[in-house]
This record gives C-alpha cells, sequence and structure tokens, in this order.
C-alpha cells in the first residue's frame, strides 16, 4: 500500500507545475491549464485524504471541485473569446490597459 | 507501488510538458495524458467512480472544450509567446521552487500509513447515497451554478447580445 505522503507530495509538485504555468507564461490559454493542474492537484490530495480517514466525503467534494472547474472553463473561455475578438491576441502581455 | 511511481511520473511529466510546450494543442493533449494518469491514481485510492467522472467529464468534456476554443479562434503563431521560456521570469521560478520546499515541508508530518477500506468504498452506489443524502443541497446547488455559468458563458462569448 502506497503511504499517504507520497501522495500528498506529488500533489504538491502538481501544484507548483500549475503555479509556474500561471505565472511564467505569458498565452491565456496555457495560464488557464495551470489552474486546471492546480484543482487537479488539489483533488489528488483530497483523495488521499479521503482514502487515509476511510471517510467518503472527500469524493464528494472532489465531484464538486469538478463541477465548478467545469463552470469556470465555459466562463474563463468565454472570456478567452471575448478578449481575443478585440485584441486579435491571447497574449497576456496585450491587456494593458489597467497596468499602472 | 510500481504502478503508484509509473503513473506519478507520467502525471508530472505530462504537466511539466503542458506548460513548456509551445502549441495549445499539444497541451491540452498532454493535459489530457495527465488527467488519464491521475485517474490511475485515483484508482488505487478505490475512488472508482470519482476515476471515471475523472475521465468522463474531465478529459471528455472540460478538455474538448477547451480543444474546441483553440480551434475556434485560429491562433497565428506569432502570438503564441516563443519567449514563454527563453525570457524567464525569474522571480516565477523562485516562488515556485519556495512553494514547493513549504509544501513538501508540511506534507512530511502527515502520518504515513493507509488505513484499510471495504470493499465498496468509493462504488458508485456509496458516493450517489452520500451525493442525495448527506450532501443533497450542495448538490442542487450545483446545477444553478452551471445554469449561471451557461448563461454567463453566452453573453460573454456572443457578439453584440
Amino acid at each position: 500500500m502506497v503511504p499517504l505522503d507520497y501522495y500528498i507530495i506529488l500533489s504538491a509538485f502538481l501544484f507548483v507545475v500549475g503555479v509556474i504555468g500561471v505565472i511564467v507564461s505569458r498565452n491565456l490559454i496555457v495560464m488557464f491549464m495551470g489552474i486546471e493542474i492546480m484543482l487537479n492537484a488539489a483533488n489528488l490530495a483530497i483523495m488521499a485524504f479521503s482514502r487515509h480517514l476511510r471517510l467518503m466525503d472527500g469524493h464528494v467534494f472532489v465531484f464538486l471541485v469538478m463541477t465548478v472547474a467545469a463552470a469556470e472553463a465555459a466562463v474563463g473561455l468565454a472570456i478567452i473569446i471575448a478578449v481575443f475578438r478585440g485584441r486579435e491576441s491571447v497574449n497576456a502581455d496585450a491587456l494593458n490597459v489597467m497596468k499602472w | 507501488m510500481l504502478l503508484f511511481v509509473v503513473a506519478a511520473i507520467i502525471a508530472l511529466a505530462a504537466a511539466v510538458m503542458v506548460i513548456t510546450v509551445k502549441s495549445p494543442v499539444a497541451s491540452v493533449l498532454y493535459l489530457i495524458i495527465s488527467l488519464l494518469a491521475q485517474s490511475v491514481l485515483y484508482i488505487q485510492l478505490s475512488g472508482l467512480f470519482v476515476a471515471a467522472f475523472l475521465v468522463l467529464i474531465y478529459g471528455g468534456a472540460i478538455l474538448v472544450l477547451f480543444l474546441f476554443v483553440i480551434m475556434m479562434l485560429n491562433i497565428r503563431h506569432a502570438d503564441l509567446g516563443r519567449d514563454m521560456l527563453a525570457k524567464v521570469k525569474p522571480w516565477g521560478w523562485i516562488f515556485g521552487a519556495a512553494l514547493l520546499a513549504e509544501m513538501v515541508w508540511m506534507s512530511m508530518g502527515v502520518s504515513s500509513r493507509m488505513n484499510a477500506v471495504g470493499e465498496d468504498f468509493g462504488s458508485v452506489t456509496a458516493v450517489a447515497l452520500l451525493l442525495y443524502g448527506k450532501f443533497v443541497y450542495p448538490f442542487e446547488l450545483t446545477s444553478i451554478l452551471l445554469l449561471a455559468a451557461i448563461v454567463g458563458a453566452v453573453v460573454m462569448a456572443k457578439r453584440g447580445l
């Protein structure tokens, strides 16, 4: 049986990959996928703890997180489409109207 | 254990490829590979229903939506940001490394032994009993959330509404 902390450390690595993707990448779509990676890393940690504590509530939380991720993906992609229509670009550096 | 190591390496390597590869379409496909590897981990954690849900909804619906939007946008190659990793922002890497060190340090303290579970842990029946029993209000509220998301997405993406 794989120990719990292996799952937690793997989840930490995945989360940091997502964070670096959001910070470093300038492509809006890749930044968005970084957010998805972070959500999945959190889901993995929830599943591991749920298995460890023998409580199935974590499965329901993962289910709800996935539903929220679906809603977030639909709205976020609509925003990206609206941005692309106005700017003809998905580069985050092109969106500098409100930059100080 | 071997299965965990293989699935973990595939999930992590595919996640790294998602943020380093240049074409967004390849990024989405790598993200699907990462999700499939994570569903193997879910099955290992005896979360069968959630693993199936991950493949069907996440890999099958959300990422296909991503692919659809990327193909609809018809992005020129000049826009893709060639300098994505060539001109790296050092603070991103520094904060990322600090966050990783902190999270690994925190997870050193957790108890490492997994408890044994019964046969029906994570089965469709057991999760459904929770979804329609203890968590019925959050579950029904997600339908309102999805409705709001549909309306919001249509309002934002439709031209001149």
